[in-house]
């Protein structure tokens, strides 16, 4: 049961993504060119997104999950300079070249060797994230 | 292009769809970083079959969807390999660091009204408009 909602979770993430054009890099890169030739598409996934999962949380209240366990308690501490400086790190490679984990999966079928390159990149880039995260604590402590 | 936002209100809905399954279902917040992140350092090696179920789907389903619509499976992804490379590097490990990127930061957290979310969601689309401010509108180079 539990792998079968998270398959059914899964296909539905990738469907959208496929079907918002979200894995198009030209539309990505689009939405953050400002200066450029401005696409709004990304603000209409996002809220379109946001609706179901609105209400999902508030779904939440007094119930368990269908497998039972816990819902995740709200991320506890402030934002940090972990969750900033990683933000800024994950936007300048999302603007670099459009793509974040998401649509990098999504696209896999018709992504080409670049699609295959990038994910992989991304996971070499999630096995040094621990000792970027130490370092970016001591730069954080010394300033 | 018109029917480009109503693609994308309605990829949405899906996409937030998945996002409702995963966590009234499994009790998981469906965040693409995470899922995959835990399973490459082994972190989630506990949860590694649900993950895996998870991505199944994520890869299967457009694979299945570019046979009916041809037209949207295109990434129009650079061919410029270093560029690649340096992107993969630096949203692996930002979305690492920052423990979620688009999905768990931006749908999943800002929907619960997290300050968390929110604050990553303004930080990376912040840097995501500079990067490309800076390298295509000043340096010309992407």
């Amino acid at each position: 049961m539990r792998l079968l909602l998270a398959f059914t979770a899964g296909g539905l993430f990738g469907t959208g993504l496929f079907l918002s054009g979200m894995t198009d890099t030209r539309k990505v890169q689009g939405w953050l060119d400002v200066f450029g030739d401005w696409d709004p598409t990304l603000a209409f996934v996002m809220g379109g997104a946001i609706v179901p999962m609105a209400i999902a949380w508030r779904l939440t209240k007094g119930r368990k999950p269908l497998v039972g366990g816990s819902f995740p308690a709200p991320a506890t501490g402030k934002a940090g300079h972990r969750l900033i400086l990683g933000s800024v790190l994950f936007g300048m490679g999302w603007g670099l070249v459009g793509l974040c984990p998401g649509p990098a999966m999504a696209s896999l079928a018709y992504g080409g060797w670049g699609g295959a390159l990038f994910l992989l990149s991304m996971a070499a880039g999630m096995l040094v994230a621990p000792k970027l995260a130490v370092q970016l604590d001591r730069m954080a402590a010394k300033a | 292009m018109q029917a480009d936002w109503i693609w994308g209100l309605a990829g949405g809905l899906v996409i937030g769809l998945g996002g409702a399954v995963f966590l009234l279902g499994n009790g998981r917040i469906m965040g693409a970083s995470g899922i995959m992140g835990g399973l490459v350092d082994g972190t989630g090696r506990n949860t590694a079959a649900e993950r895996l179920a998870f991505i199944a789907g994520v890869m299967l389903l457009p694979m299945v969807l570019m046979l009916f619509l041809p037209g949207k499976a295109a990434t129009h992804l650079t061919s410029n390999a270093a560029l690649i490379i340096t992107a993969g590097l630096l949203v692996g490990a930002g979305t690492r660091v920052a423990n979620g990127c688009t999905s768990g930061h931006g749908v999943c957290g800002i929907s619960r009204f997290s300050l968390r979310g929110l604050t990553a969601t303004v930080f990376y689309i912040l840097a995501g408009g500079l990067t490309i401010a800076v390298l295509r509108h000043g340096l010309g180079v992407i």
